[in-house]
């Protein structure tokens, strides 16, 4: 950086940070990192204007700069707010803020449905995680919940309008990366809908980037829909040459066992697209929705996921897969299984491929294959040791 | 050696007296014990006759509840088998079609839903983490078996009988503790 531009100190919760002209305190904040960073619901970095409708990052300004340093009145939205020279804001530090901040999430659930248990965005909802840090246990809201009729935005993205915080995440993805952008925010106030023009559908080359920017359950990749939850999947990052102009190729897969069951882009540490070269990593409707499969990929490696998340939970922390020892050590005399339990579960069946259907799964698609599967190894098996079965 | 503690004590080696040598003192002494314990209350029952209450926190074989209409409370969150440390709990999920709204209470539920009972170590994470109320632990023991796959429950052993249409081994089903909690 050129000498010429004067940094400002700004101190956020007794930590001091120099900071270049301009910088908003919520990024000021994100550069000191941990505890002290405020949440965002609707600000994005990776995407310009957007910010100042949530509410959950308000901060106290405890003095506004060295020249005035009276504090700030109000609290103020820390991602709408740049930084002064000699600034000292309170996070975490303050009692009116976290009221605040608990008020502000009490105001985002009072329409939310609340339906975790069905919702796909469950484990890597930004709502939940808010939610579990200032939320009450109860709501003191008595009235029957907004709803709104379903609407379905095309094949790829579902819309859940009742869990919508009316972030406008999606409608600038459509403005900035998108050519043109179909849907927007409809009527106002309490009513205030995310919609298309006329119910048509979304088919933008990158309109399921709306699905990685959206915090909460709203908007889900339709061809993940009931398939799996997110934390019995594994995260792994891949990437592939695509030729469509402007996608990076660079992805998560959200692999179980060899099957994908979804593609999303890279996310950073504060849950956003992860940038490369300057460059935001969004990646097209290609790579998320039509490439379901493990050998369309380059696999890197796992993706590292906080040890406090649920989604790293109850899985191997490699790649390999567990290698059978019995068998060498025995000089290739295979072990006598007691049962194989693909004979007897119905459950993650290996004939039935749930991530390779475009849709929901329905009660049929399991019907259809419910004869046992032919267990490839079983026939040697049986010439080996004579029939195990019961 | 030091004694670890003061409780040990050293064993009578010397040679037994006429009195103890005649034995019979002992035997009627042993036989006052025996015939002391044919007035005492027994402590046993006589089981498959005779059962005892369960305790109201015993956990035995897994239930898949319904709800008043006789829909399956199970949406497939998930959370049960995040939350067996036992990783006994297995389950597909699947979208609600229309017309299927008097089977299932949400949009999405549990097409398959499996216990290995060989797994289960019975510890009742997967009831305390269920949000939809949809998963208990029931007073009843598993049943033994000679094979293994009979103990793979899938959700027709699992699942509580319709309350509207079996509405006798509904009830059977709910068990004493159902009973205590209307009752109170």
């Amino acid at each position: 950086m050129a000498d010429e531009v004067k940094n400002f100190k700004v101190t956020i919760d007794n930590i001091s940070i120099d900071v270049a002209p301009g910088t908003t305190i919520l990024n000021a904040a994100r550069m000191i990192g941990g505890d002290v960073t405020p949440p965002a619901m609707c600000y994005y970095s990776k995407l310009q204007g957007s910010g100042g409708k949530c509410r959950t990052c308000l901060v106290e300004v405890a003095a506004g700069s060295t020249a005035d340093p009276r504090p700030m009145p109000k609290l103020v939205a820390s991602c709408r707010t740049t930084v002064m020279d000699g600034m000292i804001v309170k996070n975490i530090t303050s009692d009116k803020v976290i009221d605040a901040r608990n008020g502000v999430v009490e105001f985002l659930l009072i329409n939310h449905p609340l339906d975790c248990p069905i919702c796909d965005q469950a484990g890597e909802c930004h709502l939940q995680d808010l939610g579990y840090d200032h939320g009450k246990e109860s709501t003191r809201y008595k009235f029957a919940r907004r709803t709104f009729v379903r609407e379905d935005i095309g094949p790829y993205i579902q819309l859940h309008m009742t869990r919508c915080i009316l972030c406008y995440r999606c409608t600038y993805v459509a403005d900035q990366i998108t050519n043109k952008r179909v849907h927007g925010v409809v009527d106002r106030g309490d009513h205030a809908a995310i919609s298309t023009y006329i119910s048509k559908a979304i088919d933008n080359d990158f309109s399921g980037n709306m699905i990685d920017v959206c915090p909460v359950g709203a908007l889900t990749d339709k061809t993940f829909r009931f398939k799996n939850r997110v934390w019995f999947t594994k995260p792994v990052d891949a990437h592939r040459n695509c030729e469509t102009p402007g996608c990076c190729g660079k992805a998560t897969l959200w692999l179980r066992g060899d099957e994908v069951f979804r593609v999303t882009a890279r996310k950073d540490q504060w849950g956003e697209v992860q940038s490369y070269d300057g460059k935001t990593g969004w990646i097209c409707n290609t790579c998320r929705f039509d490439k379901k499969k493990t050998s369309d990929w380059i696999v890197e490696g796992l993706t590292s996921i906080s040890r406090h998340s649920v989604i790293g939970a109850n899985k191997y922390k490699t790649l390999e897969m567990p290698h059978e020892t019995v068998q060498k050590v025995m000089h290739g005399v295979r072990p006598k299984l007691l049962m194989d339990i693909h004979n007897v579960s119905e459950v993650n069946n290996p004939n039935i491929h749930l991530s390779e259907l475009e849709r929901p799964a329905k009660g049929t698609d399991f019907k259809k294959a419910s004869q046992h599967p032919v267990n490839e190894d079983k026939a040697e098996q049986e010439a080996q040791f004579g029939k195990t079965e019961k | 050696m030091q004694a670890l503690t003061n409780r040990a004590k050293a064993v009578d080696r010397r040679p037994m007296s006429i009195w103890e040598k005649m034995y019979l003192p002992a035997i009627a002494k042993g036989m006052m014990i025996t015939l002391s314990h044919v007035v005492k209350k027994r402590p046993t029952i006589n089981y498959p006759e005779k059962q005892r209450p369960f305790s109201p926190v015993f956990r035995g074989l897994h239930i898949l509840n319904r709800d008043a209409e006789g829909r399956e409370n199970c949406t497939a969150c998930g959370l049960c088998a995040v939350a067996c440390p036992a990783e006994a709990i297995t389950m597909e999920a699947a979208e609600r079609q229309p017309g299927e709204e008097n089977l299932y209470r949400e949009e999405k539920y549990a097409a398959r839903y499996e216990i290995n009972m060989l797994r289960c170590i019975f510890c009742g994470l997967c009831e305390e983490a269920c949000p939809k109320d949809a998963i208990y632990l029931s007073e009843t023991f598993t049943p033994a078996d000679y094979q293994r796959k009979q103990f793979i429950y899938g959700k027709k052993d699992l699942l509580i009988p319709h309350p509207l249409q079996e509405p006798e081994a509904y009830k059977k089903a709910l068990g004493n503790r159902a009973k205590k909690e209307t009752v109170n």
